[in-house]
């Protein structure tokens, strides 16, 4: 195993446990969280596969640099979604998905 | 191996023991303020004496005012962060 | 020795993640994700991205948290910070991620192994102006990406902006943030903006050579801001007053005007040749700093809201 390729095992590994925690999590912020995830994780693999070969190549540097900053920038816009959700509706769900607890679909 | 190789390995030894102590505290302690207590001993003395270990390393002055520097924006934020647990802490109990 | 130190990094890395998705309560998984960011950023350093890392460290472990810790603050005011019920763990999704992560490990395996960073890329980069190669990348070689990401930004927080109410327009931004006058907090807002002032602007000059850049140094200069604006030393602006809407348009617009001359000058949208590429990439690296350090403050303050004194 070469170096990088432990980080873009784990690269890969954080990329499922986010699609995870968004397929599987309820509550909008769990869902925000999950994409951050996701996003990081994806950055992981493609900086591994960058440091791959005897010189780290900066090209897949800056495209993860432009990455972080836009994923930030999506958070910040999908957290601003979920204030105004719940000061419209009361809870921090999708409509389709509130009233679960009560054993509803 | 040189003397700075030991000095980096003792202090930052040193700075993993306060880590170590502080860790425990945090997971053991009962309350909020015992906790606190145990955080900020981690982070001025422990990462202290981590910054002290790993500036023995360093090539120029420069690089070592460079760490000082971290070492005392990390005191002030940590110093400035535990006031405000406490302080929301104890109007909690108190009951607002 | 270093295998040893890789393996407890992406241990402790996708242990943390593990918490995060799985953890009891949305506040422990915002906690969590704050730390998985800064455990990120060694990865970072690992892989030998040390501008990544200052990256991730100010912006995903930073910036985010800090945005992630304020909405759950609104959630809980109104009790919507309740982890609405999860069940128990999910299995058809849990192979469908499953299936995915080993879909990449079969792709990172499958891929073919490539030759050194371009012979192009060598052969270019001591004709960029700047000695950082990712910092001569983003200003020069891929300026466009660049270009257009300053737009989202821009974007994303006139999306923002729309979310406030109509009433609530000629408001200031964010809710109203009060410390006790002479207590640490405001003690803490007027020690930290200058130094963190020195440092951001620091990062922004040597992200020439050395690692640093616009986005890291703008970052830092947010973080001062945001800092001063929650001891409430500052009142955030409104969306009306020119000053700030032109800081938040000069980075792109300063970018547009680069790239324009390259187009009228030297035969190319963005092209900087080699005599002027130094002096071209500080001024807009200058210009978007400032874009970067307002539109970042701007994205975690939020929008307007009703509640401040006139």
């Amino acid at each position: 195993m070469t170096d990088p390729t432990l980080y873009a095992l784990t690269g890969a590994a954080l990329v499922g446990i986010g699609f995870y925690g968004l397929l599987a999590a309820r509550h909008l912020l769990r869902r925000v969280i999950a994409f951050n995830l996701i996003g990081s994780g994806l950055f992981v693999f493609f900086g591994a596969a960058g440091a791959r070969g005897a010189e780290v190549d900066p090209v897949p540097q800056a495209l993860i640099i432009t990455g972080i900053v836009v994923a930030l920038s999506a958070s910040a816009l999908a957290v601003g979604l979920i204030a105004a959700q719940t000061s419209a509706t009361g809870h921090a769900t999708l409509p389709d998905e509130d009233g679960g607890e009560d054993g509803d679909a | 191996m040189p003397i700075s190789d030991y000095a980096t390995y003792a202090f930052t030894g040193i700075g993993l023991f306060f880590f170590i102590a502080g860790t425990v505290g945090i997971l053991r302690f009962p309350d909020v303020f015992s906790r606190l207590h145990a955080l900020t001993k981690a982070d001025n003395l422990g990462l202290g004496f981590i910054a002290l270990g790993v500036a023995f390393q360093a090539d120029t002055w420069r690089d070592i005012a460079v760490l000082a520097l971290i070492w005392a924006l990390a005191l002030a934020a940590a110093g400035t962060v535990s006031q405000l647990i406490a302080r929301d802490a104890l109007a909690e109990r108190d009951g607002r | 020795m270093t295998l040893l130190l890789d393996v407890t990094l992406c241990a402790f890395v996708l242990g943390i993640a593990l918490a995060t998705v799985l953890g009891r309560g949305v506040f422990r998984a915002v906690v969590f994700f704050i730390v998985y960011g800064l455990l990120l950023s060694v990865v970072w350093v690992r892989l030998d991205a040390v501008n990544v890392a200052l990256a991730e460290a100010a912006i995903g472990g930073g910036l985010t948290g800090v945005l992630l810790l304020t909405t759950y603050g609104k959630l809980a005011r109104t009790g919507a910070e309740a982890d609405v019920g999860r069940g128990g763990p999910n299995l058809p999704v849990a192979l469908i991620c499953a299936g995915l992560t080993g879909a990449l490990v079969w792709a990172w395996f499958a891929l073919p192994l490539p030759q050194r960073p371009g012979p192009e890329l060598a052969e270019a980069l001591p004709r960029a102006g700047v000695g950082n190669p990712v910092t001569a990348v983003l200003l020069n070689f891929r300026a466009w990406d660049t270009l257009l990401e300053s737009v989202v930004l821009l974007t994303a927080l006139i999306g923002l902006w729309i979310l406030c109410r109509d009433e609530d327009w000629h408001a200031r931004l964010g809710v109203p943030q009060h410390s006790r006058p002479g207590g640490v907090m405001a003690g803490f807002g007027r020690v930290l903006p200058p130094v963190g002032f020195l440092v951001g602007v620091y990062l922004v000059y040597v992200g020439a050579d050395d690692p640093g850049g616009a986005f890291q140094g703008g970052t830092v200069l947010a973080a001062v801001g945001l800092v001063a604006a929650l001891a409430g030393l500052i009142r955030p602006p409104r969306i009306a007053d020119w000053q700030w809407r032109a800081a938040l348009v000069f980075g792109p617009v300063v970018f547009l005007i680069a790239g324009l001359a390259g187009a009228v000058l030297f035969g190319g949208f963005l092209t900087l040749p080699a005599e002027i590429a130094a002096g071209a990439i500080f001024a807009i690296e200058a210009a978007l700093s400032v874009s970067i350090a307002v539109t970042l403050a701007f994205l975690v303050i939020g929008p307007p809201q009703a509640g401040h004194s006139a």
